[in-house]
Protein backbone atom coordinates (compact mmCIF):
# COMPACT_ATOMS: atom_id res chain seq x y z
CA UNK A 1 0.00 0.00 0.00
CA UNK A 2 1.12 3.56 -0.54
CA UNK A 3 2.73 5.29 2.37
CA UNK A 4 2.56 9.03 2.78
CA UNK A 5 5.05 10.57 0.33
CA UNK A 6 7.69 11.45 2.92
CA UNK A 7 7.53 8.07 4.58
CA UNK A 8 7.76 6.33 1.26
CA UNK A 9 10.97 8.11 0.30
CA UNK A 10 12.54 7.41 3.61
CA UNK A 11 11.44 3.82 3.90
CA UNK A 12 11.64 2.34 0.47
CA UNK A 13 13.92 4.34 -1.80
CA UNK A 14 16.78 1.99 -2.53
CA UNK A 15 20.41 3.10 -2.45
CA UNK A 16 20.89 1.07 -5.59
CA UNK A 17 18.28 1.47 -8.34
CA UNK A 18 16.39 -1.73 -9.07
CA UNK A 19 17.55 -1.90 -12.68
CA UNK A 20 21.13 -1.98 -11.43
CA UNK A 21 20.36 -4.88 -9.09
CA UNK A 22 18.70 -6.64 -12.00
CA UNK A 23 21.66 -5.73 -14.24
CA UNK A 24 19.19 -4.64 -16.87
CA UNK A 25 17.81 -8.15 -17.29
CA UNK A 26 14.17 -8.66 -18.14
CA UNK A 27 11.69 -10.64 -16.10
CA UNK A 28 11.62 -14.38 -16.72
CA UNK A 29 8.57 -15.88 -18.44
CA UNK A 30 5.36 -15.53 -16.45
CA UNK A 31 5.17 -19.20 -15.57
CA UNK A 32 8.75 -19.34 -14.30
CA UNK A 33 9.78 -18.53 -10.75
CA UNK A 34 6.20 -18.07 -9.62
CA UNK A 35 5.29 -17.21 -6.04
CA UNK A 36 5.16 -20.87 -5.06
CA UNK A 37 8.17 -22.16 -6.98
CA UNK A 38 10.58 -23.68 -4.43
CA UNK A 39 14.29 -22.90 -4.55
CA UNK A 40 17.44 -23.83 -2.64
CA UNK A 41 21.15 -23.22 -3.17
CA UNK A 42 23.34 -26.03 -4.43
CA UNK A 43 26.20 -26.99 -2.14
CA UNK A 44 29.04 -27.02 -4.60
CA UNK A 45 28.90 -23.47 -5.86
CA UNK A 46 31.44 -21.49 -3.85
CA UNK A 47 33.58 -20.55 -6.85
CA UNK A 48 30.73 -19.28 -9.00
CA UNK A 49 29.01 -17.63 -6.05
CA UNK A 50 32.00 -15.40 -5.37
CA UNK A 51 31.13 -13.11 -8.25
CA UNK A 52 27.53 -12.52 -7.19
CA UNK A 53 26.07 -9.09 -6.59
CA UNK A 54 25.31 -8.25 -2.95
CA UNK A 55 21.60 -8.84 -3.52
CA UNK A 56 22.15 -12.19 -5.20
CA UNK A 57 24.51 -13.09 -2.37
CA UNK A 58 21.77 -12.23 0.14
CA UNK A 59 19.39 -14.54 -1.69
CA UNK A 60 22.00 -17.33 -1.86
CA UNK A 61 22.69 -17.04 1.87
CA UNK A 62 18.99 -17.17 2.66
CA UNK A 63 18.38 -20.35 0.68
CA UNK A 64 21.67 -22.02 1.59
CA UNK A 65 20.16 -24.37 4.16
CA UNK A 66 16.88 -25.46 2.67
CA UNK A 67 13.98 -24.89 0.31
CA UNK A 68 11.87 -21.74 0.43
CA UNK A 69 9.26 -20.44 -1.99
CA UNK A 70 10.05 -17.49 -4.25
CA UNK A 71 7.48 -15.48 -2.26
CA UNK A 72 9.31 -16.25 0.99
CA UNK A 73 12.63 -15.20 -0.56
CA UNK A 74 11.01 -11.88 -1.45
CA UNK A 75 9.44 -11.58 2.01
CA UNK A 76 12.61 -12.29 4.00
CA UNK A 77 14.99 -10.26 1.82
CA UNK A 78 12.49 -7.43 1.36
CA UNK A 79 13.47 -7.35 -2.30
CA UNK A 80 10.56 -6.79 -4.70
CA UNK A 81 9.22 -10.00 -6.16
CA UNK A 82 10.21 -9.01 -9.71
CA UNK A 83 13.83 -8.50 -8.69
CA UNK A 84 13.91 -11.83 -6.85
CA UNK A 85 12.56 -13.59 -9.94
CA UNK A 86 15.23 -12.02 -12.16
CA UNK A 87 18.02 -12.89 -9.72
CA UNK A 88 16.82 -16.49 -9.36
CA UNK A 89 16.56 -16.97 -13.11
CA UNK A 90 20.16 -15.86 -13.50
CA UNK A 91 21.29 -18.03 -10.59
CA UNK A 92 19.57 -21.05 -12.10
CA UNK A 93 21.28 -20.34 -15.42
CA UNK A 94 24.61 -20.24 -13.60
CA UNK A 95 23.86 -23.58 -11.97
CA UNK A 96 23.73 -22.16 -8.45
CA UNK A 97 20.28 -23.32 -7.34
CA UNK A 98 17.84 -26.20 -7.46
CA UNK A 99 14.29 -25.36 -8.53
CA UNK A 100 11.08 -27.26 -7.81
CA UNK A 101 8.13 -26.03 -9.83
CA UNK A 102 4.67 -25.80 -8.27
CA UNK A 103 1.90 -28.30 -8.89
CA UNK A 104 0.29 -27.89 -12.32
CA UNK A 105 -2.33 -25.32 -13.14
CA UNK A 106 -5.81 -25.53 -11.73
CA UNK A 107 -7.46 -27.09 -14.76
CA UNK A 108 -5.14 -30.06 -14.48
CA UNK A 109 -5.55 -30.53 -10.76
CA UNK A 110 -6.47 -34.12 -10.04
CA UNK A 111 -8.40 -35.84 -7.31
CA UNK A 112 -5.24 -37.24 -5.81
CA UNK A 113 -3.78 -33.77 -5.23
CA UNK A 114 -7.00 -32.35 -3.77
CA UNK A 115 -7.31 -35.40 -1.54
CA UNK A 116 -3.78 -34.78 -0.26
CA UNK A 117 -4.66 -31.14 0.46
CA UNK A 118 -7.88 -32.12 2.22
CA UNK A 119 -6.22 -34.85 4.28
CA UNK A 120 -3.43 -32.47 5.23
CA UNK A 121 -5.87 -29.81 6.43
CA UNK A 122 -7.91 -32.32 8.39
CA UNK A 123 -4.80 -33.78 10.01
CA UNK A 124 -3.44 -30.36 10.93
CA UNK A 125 -6.66 -29.04 12.37
CA UNK A 126 -8.31 -32.21 13.63
CA UNK A 127 -11.45 -31.48 11.64
CA UNK B 1 11.86 -21.50 8.58
CA UNK B 2 12.83 -23.93 5.83
CA UNK B 3 10.56 -26.47 4.26
CA UNK B 4 11.19 -30.12 5.02
CA UNK B 5 13.57 -31.40 2.35
CA UNK B 6 11.00 -34.01 1.37
CA UNK B 7 8.49 -31.37 0.31
CA UNK B 8 8.34 -31.58 -3.45
CA UNK B 9 4.99 -30.06 -4.33
CA UNK B 10 3.53 -26.65 -3.61
CA UNK B 11 -0.03 -25.49 -4.08
CA UNK B 12 -1.72 -22.17 -3.42
CA UNK B 13 -5.11 -20.90 -2.43
CA UNK B 14 -6.03 -17.24 -2.63
CA UNK B 15 -7.71 -15.55 0.32
CA UNK B 16 -9.46 -12.62 -1.28
CA UNK B 17 -11.62 -9.78 -0.11
CA UNK B 18 -11.92 -6.04 0.07
CA UNK B 19 -9.70 -3.80 2.17
CA UNK B 20 -10.01 -4.44 5.91
CA UNK B 21 -12.21 -7.52 5.64
CA UNK B 22 -9.79 -9.75 7.53
CA UNK B 23 -7.70 -11.52 4.87
CA UNK B 24 -4.44 -11.12 6.76
CA UNK B 25 -6.02 -12.14 10.06
CA UNK B 26 -7.38 -15.25 8.39
CA UNK B 27 -3.98 -16.15 6.96
CA UNK B 28 -2.28 -15.41 10.28
CA UNK B 29 -4.64 -17.68 12.17
CA UNK B 30 -3.68 -20.75 10.12
CA UNK B 31 -0.15 -20.06 8.85
CA UNK B 32 2.77 -21.95 10.36
CA UNK B 33 5.07 -18.97 9.76
CA UNK B 34 4.56 -15.34 10.71
CA UNK B 35 2.79 -13.97 7.64
CA UNK B 36 5.27 -12.37 5.25
CA UNK B 37 4.83 -9.74 2.58
CA UNK B 38 5.90 -9.58 -1.02
CA UNK B 39 6.17 -6.26 -2.76
CA UNK B 40 4.94 -6.24 -6.29
CA UNK B 41 4.84 -3.50 -8.84
CA UNK B 42 1.72 -2.81 -10.82
CA UNK B 43 1.02 -0.16 -13.41
CA UNK B 44 -2.24 1.66 -13.37
CA UNK B 45 -3.98 4.53 -15.01
CA UNK B 46 -3.98 7.02 -12.21
CA UNK B 47 -6.81 9.20 -13.48
CA UNK B 48 -10.00 8.74 -11.57
CA UNK B 49 -8.49 7.31 -8.43
CA UNK B 50 -8.86 9.69 -5.54
CA UNK B 51 -5.78 8.46 -3.70
CA UNK B 52 -3.45 9.41 -6.52
CA UNK B 53 -2.49 12.83 -7.74
CA UNK B 54 -4.75 12.75 -10.77
CA UNK B 55 -2.16 12.84 -13.52
CA UNK B 56 -3.53 10.98 -16.51
CA UNK B 57 -0.39 8.94 -17.25
CA UNK B 58 0.10 5.42 -16.10
CA UNK B 59 2.00 5.17 -12.88
CA UNK B 60 3.78 2.35 -11.15
CA UNK B 61 2.59 1.49 -7.68
CA UNK B 62 4.01 -0.96 -5.23
CA UNK B 63 1.49 -3.26 -3.64
CA UNK B 64 2.38 -5.26 -0.56
CA UNK B 65 0.72 -8.62 -0.30
CA UNK B 66 0.55 -10.85 2.76
CA UNK B 67 0.94 -14.57 2.60
CA UNK B 68 1.31 -17.56 4.86
CA UNK B 69 2.40 -21.17 4.68
CA UNK B 70 1.06 -24.50 5.82
CA UNK B 71 2.94 -27.77 5.40
CA UNK B 72 0.28 -30.39 4.72
CA UNK B 73 2.34 -33.56 4.53
CA UNK B 74 5.89 -34.82 4.06
CA UNK B 75 5.68 -33.89 0.42
CA UNK B 76 3.13 -31.10 0.10
CA UNK B 77 3.02 -27.44 1.13
CA UNK B 78 0.14 -24.98 0.82
CA UNK B 79 0.62 -21.24 0.46
CA UNK B 80 -2.17 -18.79 1.23
CA UNK B 81 -2.05 -15.44 -0.53
CA UNK B 82 -4.08 -12.51 0.68
CA UNK B 83 -5.10 -10.81 -2.51
CA UNK B 84 -6.68 -7.36 -2.58
CA UNK B 85 -9.93 -7.29 -4.46
CA UNK B 86 -9.96 -3.93 -6.18
CA UNK B 87 -10.14 -3.96 -9.95
CA UNK B 88 -6.95 -1.92 -10.15
CA UNK B 89 -4.99 -4.82 -8.71
CA UNK B 90 -6.04 -7.06 -11.58
CA UNK B 91 -2.49 -7.19 -12.88
CA UNK B 92 -1.39 -8.92 -9.69
CA UNK B 93 -4.17 -11.45 -10.01
CA UNK B 94 -2.73 -12.60 -13.35
CA UNK B 95 0.25 -14.16 -11.65
CA UNK B 96 -1.53 -15.24 -8.51
CA UNK B 97 -4.55 -16.87 -10.08
CA UNK B 98 -2.38 -18.97 -12.36
CA UNK B 99 -2.16 -22.38 -10.76
CA UNK B 100 -4.28 -21.46 -7.75
CA UNK B 101 -6.52 -24.29 -6.55
CA UNK B 102 -9.28 -21.84 -5.73
CA UNK B 103 -10.23 -18.81 -3.67
CA UNK B 104 -11.68 -18.26 -0.24
CA UNK B 105 -13.67 -15.04 -0.48
CA UNK B 106 -13.90 -13.32 2.90
CA UNK B 107 -16.92 -11.01 3.16
CA UNK B 108 -18.19 -8.59 5.76
CA UNK B 109 -21.96 -9.17 6.13
CA UNK B 110 -22.52 -5.48 6.85
CA UNK B 111 -20.61 -4.34 3.77
CA UNK B 112 -21.54 -6.96 1.21
CA UNK B 113 -21.61 -4.49 -1.67
CA UNK B 114 -17.87 -4.00 -1.26
CA UNK B 115 -17.39 -7.64 -2.18
CA UNK B 116 -18.87 -7.27 -5.67
CA UNK B 117 -15.59 -6.20 -7.35
CA UNK B 118 -13.87 -9.12 -5.61
CA UNK B 119 -16.41 -11.65 -6.83
CA UNK B 120 -16.14 -10.13 -10.28
CA UNK B 121 -12.38 -10.78 -10.36
CA UNK B 122 -12.88 -14.32 -9.06
CA UNK B 123 -15.27 -14.87 -11.97
CA UNK B 124 -12.98 -13.23 -14.52
CA UNK B 125 -10.08 -15.46 -13.57
CA UNK B 126 -12.24 -18.56 -13.52
CA UNK B 127 -11.47 -19.40 -9.91
CA UNK B 128 -13.68 -21.77 -7.97
CA UNK B 129 -14.52 -20.21 -4.64
CA UNK B 130 -16.20 -20.57 -1.29
CA UNK B 131 -17.57 -17.61 0.66
CA UNK B 132 -16.48 -17.11 4.27
CA UNK B 133 -18.80 -14.70 6.07
CA UNK B 134 -16.60 -13.07 8.68
CA UNK B 135 -17.90 -12.70 12.18
CA UNK B 136 -17.19 -9.33 13.71
CA UNK B 137 -17.52 -8.50 17.39
CA UNK B 138 -20.99 -7.39 18.35
CA UNK B 139 -22.66 -8.32 15.09
CA UNK B 140 -25.20 -11.09 14.86
CA UNK B 141 -24.68 -14.10 12.62
CA UNK B 142 -26.35 -13.17 9.40
CA UNK B 143 -28.51 -15.88 7.84
CA UNK B 144 -26.32 -17.47 5.17
CA UNK B 145 -29.19 -17.67 2.70
CA UNK B 146 -29.58 -13.91 2.84
CA UNK B 147 -25.87 -13.42 2.27
CA UNK B 148 -25.96 -15.78 -0.68
CA UNK B 149 -28.87 -13.95 -2.18
CA UNK B 150 -27.32 -10.53 -1.64
CA UNK B 151 -24.07 -11.64 -3.24
CA UNK B 152 -25.89 -13.41 -6.05
CA UNK B 153 -23.57 -16.43 -6.06
CA UNK B 154 -24.58 -19.79 -7.47
CA UNK B 155 -26.42 -22.44 -5.48
CA UNK B 156 -23.35 -24.67 -5.64
CA UNK B 157 -20.97 -22.15 -4.10
CA UNK B 158 -20.55 -22.87 -0.38
CA UNK B 159 -21.33 -19.97 1.96
CA UNK B 160 -20.12 -20.51 5.53
CA UNK B 161 -19.60 -18.52 8.69
CA UNK B 162 -15.93 -17.90 9.35
CA UNK B 163 -14.37 -16.17 12.34
CA UNK B 164 -11.05 -15.25 10.75
CA UNK B 165 -9.39 -14.80 14.16
CA UNK B 166 -10.08 -18.39 15.03
CA UNK B 167 -7.78 -21.09 13.68
CA UNK B 168 -10.38 -23.85 13.57
CA UNK B 169 -13.00 -21.63 12.00
CA UNK B 170 -10.60 -20.42 9.29
CA UNK B 171 -9.38 -23.98 8.70
CA UNK B 172 -12.96 -25.22 8.39
CA UNK B 173 -13.66 -22.60 5.73
CA UNK B 174 -10.61 -23.80 3.79
CA UNK B 175 -11.72 -27.41 4.15
CA UNK B 176 -15.14 -26.44 2.81
CA UNK B 177 -13.45 -24.84 -0.19
CA UNK B 178 -11.31 -27.90 -0.93
CA UNK B 179 -14.33 -30.22 -0.60
CA UNK B 180 -16.14 -27.96 -3.05
CA UNK B 181 -13.17 -28.13 -5.44
CA UNK B 182 -13.44 -31.91 -5.37
CA UNK B 183 -17.11 -31.84 -6.34
CA UNK B 184 -16.17 -29.58 -9.24
CA UNK B 185 -13.63 -32.02 -10.70
CA UNK B 186 -14.54 -33.03 -14.18
CA UNK B 187 -17.19 -30.36 -14.48
CA UNK B 188 -16.77 -27.49 -16.94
Amino acid sequence: MREDPDGELELTSALVPLFVIAKGRALPAENEYEHTTLVTARDDTSAAARTLSPEARTVMDLIADGFLSVAEVSGYTRLPLGIVRILLAQMAEDGLIFVRNPAPRAEQVDRELLNAVLDGLKTRFGA
Amino acid sequence: MYLDPTVSRSVKILVVGHFGVGKTTCIGSISEIEPLQTEEEITEASEGFDDLSGTPEKTTTTVAMDFGRLTLSDTLVLYLFGTPGQERFKEMWEGLARGALGALVVVDPERLHESFPVLDLVEQFGLTCAIGVNRFDGTPDYPLDEVREALNVSEQTPVVHCDVRDQDSSAQALITLVQHLMTRLGQP
